[in-house]
């Protein structure tokens, strides 16, 4: 009865719907959540443990690694795995055990049950080593060596490898300048060189002196590229002097070249400072570097980058004509059936799927105009295209277009909150209506624009869709802004983050691996974005106040 | 003064100009956007544009004044090929006619040619008949150079059986009738011997290891067929033999074992109207393209029943010529084919297609011969005055139809008419499978379940969030959910297929557990928070942040329901219910499937349905709302009969808007469906969604292809369907908005 009475003034519902928020938010900050103690766990330098293994023979033997996953799975799909346990019901730990040194076992992970696991330790001697290749390096350090002969031992090889290690890098660094800067250089005087006698054919121009001082350059490229190229095997000759020789879990000893190490940490042995210290090392690492291995280790810094410089060229476009639309629409346009109709479209269009964006981008940018530009400007280069291909300006077109309606909605709701009387009192005192909008209405409004364009910004930053058929691609050989004239190049392809979580989570050989870094991008990019909307919602709410105070 | 007034000037005609340039720079932005509509359909169109035919030249027929027996066109229509009864060959420029080459075949001396058979047109084999028996095989080969820039093409004649014809009937009897085809790994006859019987003759290539030389064994095998035969037929592959008798009867062996044919379907007469004029294989030798002389075409290929068995089976017809059709020509490598009749007509058709691209009269007379180039762009015909015309094709897309990209299509080797999308295959005469059903289907069906999750839970919120929350935290809530709107969808996707989807996989049990329990554990903490908590402590939480509470209200019943769900799992479903699914209960479970989808693309969708929908119900004028409770109606009723029905319109946009989105969403589905084109409702198989199908081949396919083509297609139903779905959704809108100002 009182149950029934309770049902009956509706109660019960009104609580379900609270329980739908409830969800909602749950879910939201669940997300935001599970992102973030995954991204930011990941460049946490774990302890590693050692402990003694039980084999599916009833070896026993010794393994090393950290713990990189942990589950609670029932006793049929542990025999699923291929492990034998008992035929019951029970519930089992699993580990997913990441023992590194790809190059020794050839897999970085496996997985153990926790109830094979036996006289767990912590040693303070383990060493981590993130190498250049293979992934990470678990073991103990045992000797350094230079030119094969051993230079230090036991207690005495940590300090000496420090110092050898710093010399490593230092000419990694130099080796690595050279390579991308001055090489990279010379490459493309060379290939501009080359475009320029093919330019000269095909015009059917002969002139021998012109042909000379292409020639004169290029045997100053050439020569330049053989002095740098002396320089280069010297360097690399001096960066593999040193090694370091370690035991690994099963007792072998590996030699690893200082050359191929980028980093040497020893995390059992760290107070909590020193592993804070770490962390924000390798975070900085992570947003300046360059990816390693197929993207699964290494930083991210050319996909900041190329992000960065897309939506900044989508800007550049986006803004002067969203806001030209918006004016025309707002202030020029007779009120009609007509404009309410385009108004209608405009606010669609920010509806429409970003891959048809992205398929309009790839038929009329890439292959048409492109194309024509081609044949136009860049006949000497053909058959290989310059812009009938994928391409930064491209992508910056097609997310303009993409985003070109909420730049318009966001700058006519501004517009259309300006007071009357701004605008009559303007007008009353003589100036044009251009001055009006010129000097009066777009600095008011001005606010809400960059709205909109944060907002466009935001949107831009986290398509993938039309960016997959426009120009990201998931590794790019040099970013689209460097020290060769004419500086930005536009027809070059980039990197972006989210294309780079799609590809490293779901292309890549080592899919384990390469997942908290993923996470890590996911995080920065879920910063990035949220970041821009509360700056968007900040910037709104200000103007709708200040509009409020400029009516009463 | 005049300075002031030149200045005057010079402000109004900055106004003026300013005007007009705003206007035009207006006017081109939204135009643009037009334009976008525009493309699409610009490369869409021709997919559906019917075949074109002209005529580029005509000319008395060059070389020799003996009948024509074979004619073949080369790659880039630059020469034609003919060879006429005497055994002469001459090769000729198409464009005027002029003989580059005149050979005369090695016939030996008293011997004539008495029939003649193609390989499959790829290879341009040909293998002469002769009266004394035997056999002459030659081809017709092209050599492209390049002097000084300029593309030469040069005809030349090869032998790839030797010069000596081989005898096929023993006893000398004349190939009156023969079938030919030769393949990499050897060449097959069969002919019509003395006593009636079917001689089939194979020689298999055996290359020697030590020198380049090439022999033949050869075995020979005799048919008993028991019918005056009238045409021999055998496949690319050499798999298949097909014999037509003289009243129509069809043979159908097998020769997977080329030493002893096998006899596997017997019709004693093809259901065909009329006596049969032609038969022919199609491109790809799997489907026979049966002509008669009531004008009509069908296509037959074998089809396996239920017990296996391969029996030929009639597909379709082409019933648009209206008299004798006197040959029939396929193309070389698509499923399209060329039909003469006797009136002077031509008919282009495509099988895949079902249907007839053109059908034009050509010639006033009736057409002899007729051979297609290559790359299907022209053809060559030969009427009885002994002329020939050398015509182009423009017949780019004849693969796709209405019916081949919406409608069920019984494609060749399939046991029924079937809805398939495959593309591309590395094989040159595969039959591409354009239906895009199955890519609308699965995008519906994963709009569906993100529906299924999403909708409740967005309005039920907006109603909650609209009209029982406190305004502070409204304040709070409604921003923090609107802000995932913008989060990036690749992160969702991310997220759902390598996290969510091996996670739904090992906690099948605990979710469908929290998604049952979850609506009655919430009824049953309300009861239990308002009939057994102390007042005091109820009291102390004030009205509208019932939300609040049920934050850790709902975590404690999903944990609840979650646990309750791992023993339900391990007394009733042997402690793995994926394991059960699919063994026990026989349902198949992917791991990223439509559970996944329901949950990752519902989630993202949320946002949108909510934030228009709470828009809507809160604008609700507040006097309607008062006056329902003042007239003593429960807040509940007030909702349900009052707000809810007022603000139905903005809902029902609401949720349209939010199925667009689902709809044209992308990266959720590519990382998260595993993108398989099949057609099944099950929750746990996955699907392939127009957005991601397009995503995938996109960059693959070939600039203005078919494929190309179809994919613009498939972007613009998107963009329809979404630019519809939001176009009512905002005239729904904005009708709701004048009625809220006129309350």
């Amino acid at each position: 009865m009182k149950m029934r009475q309770w049902f009956n003034t509706g109660t019960p519902w009104i609580w379900l719907n609270a329980a739908a928020v409830a969800t909602s938010l749950i879910l939201v900050f669940g997300l935001l959540g599970l992102i973030a103690v995954r991204g930011l766990g990941f460049f946490w330098p774990s302890d590693v443990m050692q402990a003694e293994y039980t084999n599916q023979q009833g070896d026993v033997i010794r393994i090393i690694g950290e713990i990189h996953d942990e589950e609670e799975i029932s006793a049929t799909r542990v025999r699923d795995s291929g492990f034998s346990v008992p035929d019951d019901d029970s519930v089992y730990t699993r580990y997913l055990f990441k023992v590194g040194n790809r190059d020794q076992y050839g897999i970085d992970f496996r997985q153990v049950l926790a109830k094979d696991l036996d006289a767990i330790t912590y040693p303070e001697t383990v060493m981590v080593i993130e190498r250049r290749e293979w992934g990470n390096f678990y073991g103990f350090l045992r000797s350094v060596s230079e030119s094969g002969q051993v230079v230090a031992e036991g207690e005495a090889a940590r300090a000496e490898l420090n110092t050898r290690l710093e010399r490593a890098l230092d000419l990694h660094e130099q080796i690595r300048d050279i390579e991308k800067g001055d090489i990279g250089q010379i490459n493309y005087e060379l290939e501009r060189l080359r475009l320029r006698e093919r330019a000269l054919e095909l015009e059917g121009s002969t002139n021998p002196a012109r042909l000379a001082d292409i020639a004169e350059e290029r045997d100053y490229w050439n020569d330049k590229y053989q002095a740098l190229q002396s320089q280069l095997s010297e360097l690399y000759s001096k960066i593999d002097r040193d090694s370091l020789s370690a035991e690994i879990q099963d007792g072998r000893m590996v030699e690893i070249p200082l050359a191929k190490v980028v980093h040497v940490t020893y995390p059992n042995d760290m107070n909590l400072l020193q592993k804070i210290g770490t962390y924000f090392m390798k975070l900085w690492e992570f947003v300046s570097d360059e990816p390693r291995e197929a993207n699964t280790e290494g930083g991210i810094f050319p996909a900041i980058f190329g992000t960065v410089m897309m939506v900044i060229i989508m800007s550049i476009i986006v803004t002067p004509f969203g806001v030209i639309a918006a004016v025309y629409l707002h202030e020029y346009a007779k009120q009609g059936t007509l404009v309410r109709i385009i108004r209608i479209a405009v606010n669609n269009l920010a509806g429409v799927p970003s891959i048809v964006y992205g398929v309009f981008g790839l038929g009329f940018f890439v292959y048409f105009l492109g194309g024509n530009i081609d044949s136009l400007f860049f006949p000497e280069a053909k058959p290989s295209p310059t812009f009938g291909t994928p391409g930064l300006l491209w992508s910056s077109l097609t997310l303009a277009l993409l985003t070109l309606p909420v730049v318009i909605v966001a700058t006519e709701e501004g517009l259309s909150r300006v007071p009357r009387s701004l605008r009559e009192g303007s007008l009353a005192l003589g100036a044009t209506k251009l001055e009006t909008i010129w000097r009066i209405i777009l600095p008011t409004t001005s606010p809400a624009m960059m709205t909109g364009l944060i907002l466009a910004v935001a949107r831009a930053a986290g398509e993938v869709a039309p960016l997959m058929l426009v120009g990201v691609v998931k590794l790019a050989p040099s970013l689209p802004l460097d020290g060769n004239a004419p500086f930005l190049h536009l027809e070059r392809k980039f990197m972006h983050l989210g294309f780079h979580i799609y590809d490293v989570g779901f292309q890549s050989p080592n899919v384990e691996a390469a997942r908290p870094l993923v996470y890590a991008t996911s995080l920065l990019l879920v910063l990035v974005i949220i970041g821009l909307n509360l700056v968007a919602i900040q910037i709104r709410n200000r103007l709708r106040e200040k509009y409020r105070a400029l009516e009463s | 003064m005049s300075a002031t007034l030149s200045r005057q000037k010079w402000r109004l005609f900055k106004d003026k100009a300013a005007a007009r340039g705003i206007a035009f720079g207006g006017i081109s932005v939204i135009l643009a956007i037009v334009v976008i509509f525009f493309y699409l359909l610009y490369v869409v169109l021709p997919l559906f544009k019917s075949a074109d035919i002209d005529e580029l030249s005509s000319y008395p027929m060059p070389g020799s004044a003996e009948p024509t027996l074979y004619l073949a066109l080369e790659e880039q229509n630059e020469i034609g090929a003919r060879l006429s009864a005497d055994g002469m060959i001459t090769f000729f420029t198409t464009e005027h006619g002029e003989v580059m080459l005149q050979q005369q075949l090695p016939i030996p001396d008293g011997t004539q040619i008495v029939s003649l058979a193609s390989a499959d047109p790829n290879r341009a084999t040909v293998a002469l008949g002769l009266s004394n028996g035997q056999a002459l095989v030659f081809k017709t080969a092209y050599k492209t150079s390049f002097p000084n820039n300029v593309r030469v093409i040069t005809p030349q004649l090869e032998y790839p059986l030797g010069r000596t014809p081989i005898p096929i009937n023993p006893s000398g009897y004349p190939l009156e009738e023969l079938g030919f085809e030769i393949n990499d790994n050897g060449a097959a006859f069969a002919s019509v011997n003395r006593s009636r019987a079917v001689n089939f003759v194979y020689m298999e290539k055996e290359e020697s290891f030590l020198s380049d030389e090439v022999s033949f064994n050869t075995t020979r095998t005799e048919l008993d067929v028991n019918i005056p035969v009238r045409r021999l037929l055998i496949d690319k592959d050499i798999f298949e033999l097909y014999i037509l008798g003289e009243k129509g009867g069809l043979s159908f062996y097998s020769l997977d074992d080329k030493t002893s044919p096998e006899l596997v379907q017997h019709i004693t007469n093809l259901d065909t109207a009329g006596k049969i004029t032609d038969i022919r294989f199609l491109a790809g030798g799997i489907s026979l393209l049966v002509a008669t002389e009531k004008g009509r075409v069908s296509q037959w290929f074998p089809v396996r029943d239920e017990e296996g068995r391969e029996s030929l089976t009639k597909i379709r017809s082409f019933d648009s010529h209206d008299s004798r059709i006197s040959a029939i020509t396929p193309e070389y490598n698509r499923k399209g084919f060329i039909t003469i009749d006797d009136r002077g007509n031509i008919g282009i058709h495509h099988t895949t297609a079902g249907k007839t691209l053109l059908v034009e009269k050509i010639n006033d007379n009736a057409i002899q011969k007729l051979a297609i180039s290559p790359r299907a762009s022209a053809f060559i015909a030969e009427d009885s005055e002994r002329h020939l015309h050398f015509w182009h094709i423009d017949n780019e897309h004849p693969e796709v139809s209405f019916n081949s990209l919406w409608g069920k299509v019984w494609y060749e080797s399939y046991d029924e008419p079937e809805y398939l999308w495959q593309s591309s295959s590395a094989s040159n005469d595969f039959e591409p499978k354009f239906s895009l059903v199955p890519l609308s289907f699965g995008t519906l069906k994963a709009a569906f379940y993100a529906m299924l999750v999403a909708v409740p839970l967005a309005i039920l919120g907006a109603i909650y969030t609209s009209q029982f929350m406190a305004p502070r935290m409204r304040q709070l809530v409604k921003p923090s959910i609107e802000i995932m709107e913008a989060l990036p969808t690749v992160i969702i996707g991310f997220l759902a297929g390598l996290w969510l989807a091996p996670f739904i996989e090992s906690e099948l049990a605990g979710i469908f557990s929290i998604l049952i329990f979850m609506p009655a554990g919430v009824i049953l903490l309300a009861y239990a928070w308002s009939h057994w908590i102390p007042s005091n402590l109820r009291n102390s939480v004030p009205a509208g942040w019932e939300a609040a509470l049920m934050v850790p209200g709902v975590l404690i019943i999903a944990y609840t329901a979650y646990q309750f769900g791992g023993l339900m799992e391990t007394w009733f479903f042997g402690g793995d219910m994926v394991h059960w699914f699919s063994h026990t209960l026989g349902i198949p479970f992917d791991q990223r499937n439509s559970l996944v989808i329901g949950l990752a693309m519902g989630f993202a969708v949320i946002p949108t349905i909510f934030s228009i929908a709470e828009d809507a119900l809160f604008a609700v004028p507040k006097h309607l709302i008062n006056g329902s409770l003042a007239l003593g109606a429960t807040p509940w009723q007030t909702l349900v009969r009052v707000v809810l029905l007022t603000a139905s319109p903005g809902i029902f946009s609401a949720v349209m808007i939010g199925l667009g989105r689902a709809v044209g969403e992308t990266m959720i589905v590519l990382m998260a469906t595993g993108n398989t084109p099949v057609m099944d409702f099950s929750i746990f198989q996955g699907m392939r969604t127009l957005s991601a199908n397009i995503a995938v081949e996109m960059p693959e396919s070939e600039l203005n292809s078919t494929h190309y083509r179809v994919l613009f297609l498939a972007a613009l139903v998107l963009f329809a369907f979404t630019f519809i779905f939001n176009t009512v959704a905002e005239i729904v809108r904005q009708r709701l908005r004048r009625k809220y100002s006129s309350l």
